[in-house]
């Protein structure tokens, strides 16, 4: 009786499992990406969107561990089971890819006349003749804050790094919010959260990430040491235990309402919107003096590319066009607000947090997070390394100078400048 | 009759053994020579991969980045396996030693209960350890916190000085099962006579263990130390789910599997170096051999079987 089931079942299944098959008639097409977070996203929004102008092609979303991902791509590609669209991570992790042959040249993409030069630069080769991922989103990196928390204890947004202090002073003095909510077990929250975000007021933004390029400037220089003692100051406003609190703890933490200001960036918008129950607010990472130029981290963080070896190339080429598309940007940012779209269109979004972090662009200067472009290229490679030296200096196991001393060495170790 | 002084080839020998040696030559030796032959290659540039012989062992010993990284993780490796044979085989011995008294009630539920871990996945064991110990939500600081004992408690993963003998701790926790479980087996293989000529001698409670038992389960414990060496060795899984692949803090917890990750896959902005991510593996398997080899010529000869 149990074998006849079995059988039952097994001859069911492979009935059905062949009549699925030959009924996916349309070309099915599968987007890696490191965006886990944007599941329901691409699969309520974006993806029916395309497929009702598109009824004959199928996209499948499948995203994985955002700390995995270049790990387990590079993985597939190389053993040709990678979908047929690559999410590209910017700069020479995408370039090794399309050097490698792994993407294609979408220079001639249509659509692609809808981005400036600039939008284009972290997917492009050193020489900007080949594209190849078309430019999705940019992350503006600054502080969250719980404005209930902030009327409650009176305090004013801070603008300069004394007024920043004392509202933190005023926070731990209280008592009732952990003033900062950070942890630098992950280590990425301290280097990307801590030393990318309030970093580019002290180097300048560009000016100081092209000369550390050149050879200009070295990472040993006051400008570049003093984002880490800045750092180091940070230690005595982090929760209990920060040194094993990971990222979603900092997370939670803030959603909870339990910590006052969250240093971070724009990505994180769209994951708390429908977590908070207060009313956040944003601030730009405050300048030394008032009256200082302003310097914004505004990241070129995500594209999306083909897999050269695609076997549906023109059905993904027929998808990227429309990435490429104002309708696309459209959609992407007010969905996801806090990815800002790199389209030279104008993109209308709705989120006023969003509004608050894109309004920066107007009155601070942009730059780029300072070690992802060509810096990182070699072993030991700098972002990494910042990684780790960004969190031994808050938990101040390292002092700036050391910290800063190490990973010049490190560059210098392999990195010669081209002039 | 000449035919009867030959013996017939016995083919149904290599038909039997056919299967399991294709199998694992499949899956085992060739990937193995693959990695050992990787290590001697290099790549320059985009596309020439040539033969470099030993300049990435060089690179590896050599290069000062290189070497501090590649002796860390080995002296991090060594301390996992000390902590493992310092706790986890003593533990294991005296559980094992408890659990085949004759007087021990509900024996069995605890056998089980203390084998359970072993099965669990190393993933959920990281995860379910992270947030035990985890400062804010953790179970541990809050129950330090009820005996108002807080105080004591600290971020055991994310300090250089604890984090390590942490996750070492963890992992003698899951494996604890091991140990216990053989010994067990090898106490309750020693025959009643051997006991009862003992007691008849006059050699009971702890000095039976000593005098009789311990020496008929050495060779027991001979074969849990070259397991556990071979496991911590190998290890990855747990420092990975644990504390990432840059086996924070300040690479404190950085083991020789996830330095091998990190160098043979790449992380985040860092790419892949098949090359000398194989010479790193490379390097495992000749440690891993010596240590082998070391155990099955010096120790385990010497070693004195008893026949009942």
């Amino acid at each position: 009786m149990i074998r006849t089931t079995l059988t039952g079942l097994l001859l069911a299944s492979s009935v059905l499992g062949t009549a699925g098959m030959a009924m996916a008639q349309d070309t099915t097409i599968t987007i890696e990406s490191w965006r886990n977070d944007d599941l329901p996203i691409w699969q309520e929004k974006l993806i029916p969107a395309f497929e009702a102008k598109h009824p004959d092609i199928k996209v499948v979303f499948s995203p994985s561990a955002p700390t995995e991902y270049n790990a387990a791509l590079n993985a597939k590609l190389d053993a040709g089971s990678a979908g047929d669209l690559i999410t590209c991570r910017p700069f020479d992790a995408s370039l090794e890819l399309y050097n490698k042959g792994h993407l294609a040249d979408l220079a001639d993409l249509p659509g692609m006349e809808n981005f400036s030069d600039v939008a284009k630069s972290a997917w492009t080769t050193d020489d900007g003749v080949h594209d190849f991922c078309v430019p999705m989103a940019s992350v503006i990196h600054g502080f969250i804050y719980n404005k209930d928390a902030f009327a409650a204890l009176g305090i004013e947004v801070p603008t300069t790094e004394a007024e920043f202090f004392a509202a933190l002073d005023k926070i731990k003095e209280d008592g009732t919010y952990i003033p900062m909510a950070m942890g630098t077990k992950d280590l990425w929250e301290a280097a990307t959260m801590g030393y990318q975000n309030i970093g580019p007021n002290y180097w300048k933004g560009e000016e100081g990430r092209n000369a550390l390029i050149k050879g200009e400037q070295k990472l040993t220089d006051p400008q570049w040491v003093e984002p880490y003692a800045t750092l180091a100051k940070w230690k005595d406003y982090l929760g209990d235990g920060f040194e094993a609190q990971s990222y979603p703890d900092s997370q939670n933490l803030f959603t909870l309402g339990r910590a006052a200001i969250y240093p971070s960036g724009s990505w994180e918008i769209s994951v708390f919107n429908p977590q908070v129950d207060f009313e956040m607010g944003a601030f730009a990472p405050p300048v030394k003096n008032a009256g200082d130029t302003c310097y914004i981290s505004d990241h070129n963080d995500i594209a999306i590319g083909l897999n050269s070896k695609s076997p549906n190339a023109e059905a993904a080429k027929t998808f990227l066009s429309w990435v490429a598309s104002p309708e696309f940007a459209t959609i992407y940012a007010n969905a996801l607000p806090g990815f800002f779209s790199l389209s030279s269109q104008p993109v209308k979004m709705e989120d006023p947090l969003a509004q608050e972090f894109v309004s920066w662009r107007d009155k601070c200067e942009s730059t780029i997070r300072s070690t992802y472009q060509i810096l990182s290229r070699g072993t030991p490679n700098l972002e990494n390394e910042t990684w780790v030296k960004s969190a031994n200096v808050i938990n101040g196991t390292e002092t700036p100078e050391a910290a800063a001393a190490e990973l010049q060495k490190g560059l210098d170790s392999w990195y010669k400048p081209a002039n | 009759m000449t035919a009867t002084s030959k013996t017939p080839i016995r083919w149904h020998v290599a038909v039997f053994l056919a299967p399991a040696v294709l199998v694992y030559t499949a899956v085992m030796i060739v990937p193995l020579f693959g990695t050992l032959q990787l290590s001697l290659f290099n790549r320059s540039g985009q596309e020439a991969v040539f033969f470099a012989g030993l300049d990435n062992f060089r690179t590896l010993f050599f290069d000062p980045r290189w070497a501090a990284s590649f002796w860390n993780a080995l002296w991090n490796n060594t301390w996992f396996f000390i902590i493992h044979m310092l706790v986890q085989n003593p533990i294991g011995i005296a559980l094992a030693a408890l659990l085949s008294s004759p007087k021990l009630r509900f024996s069995a539920f605890y056998r089980t209960a203390i084998f359970i871990p072993t099965i669990l996945s190393f993933v959920i064991v990281g995860f379910a350890w992270k947030l035990i110990l985890s400062p804010l939500w953790g179970v541990a600081p809050n129950l330090l916190d009820l005996v108002g004992l807080k105080s004591l408690f600290a971020p055991w993963l994310g300090k250089e000085e604890y984090a390590l003998t942490t996750l070492g701790l963890i992992s003698v926790w899951q494996f604890i099962g091991i140990p216990m479980m053989l010994i067990y087996a090898a106490l309750l293989s020693i025959p009643d006579e051997v006991i009862e000529a003992a007691e008849c001698d006059g050699i009971t409670g702890m000095g039976q263990f000593w005098k009789i038992k311990l020496p008929l389960i050495l060779p027991a414990i001979g074969i849990i130390s070259i397991l556990t060496f071979v496991g911590n060795f190998n290890a990855f899984d747990l420092i990975y789910s644990a504390q990432g692949a840059l086996a924070g803090p300040s690479y404190s917890t950085d083991i020789l599997g996830t330095f091998l990750y990190r160098t043979f896959f790449g992380f985040q902005l860092q790419t892949g170096d098949p090359y000398m991510g194989s010479t790193i593996a490379s390097m495992m398997f000749f440690i891993i051999l010596t240590g082998v080899c070391l155990y099955l010529f010096a120790i385990q000869t010497r070693l004195r079987r008893y026949q009942f």
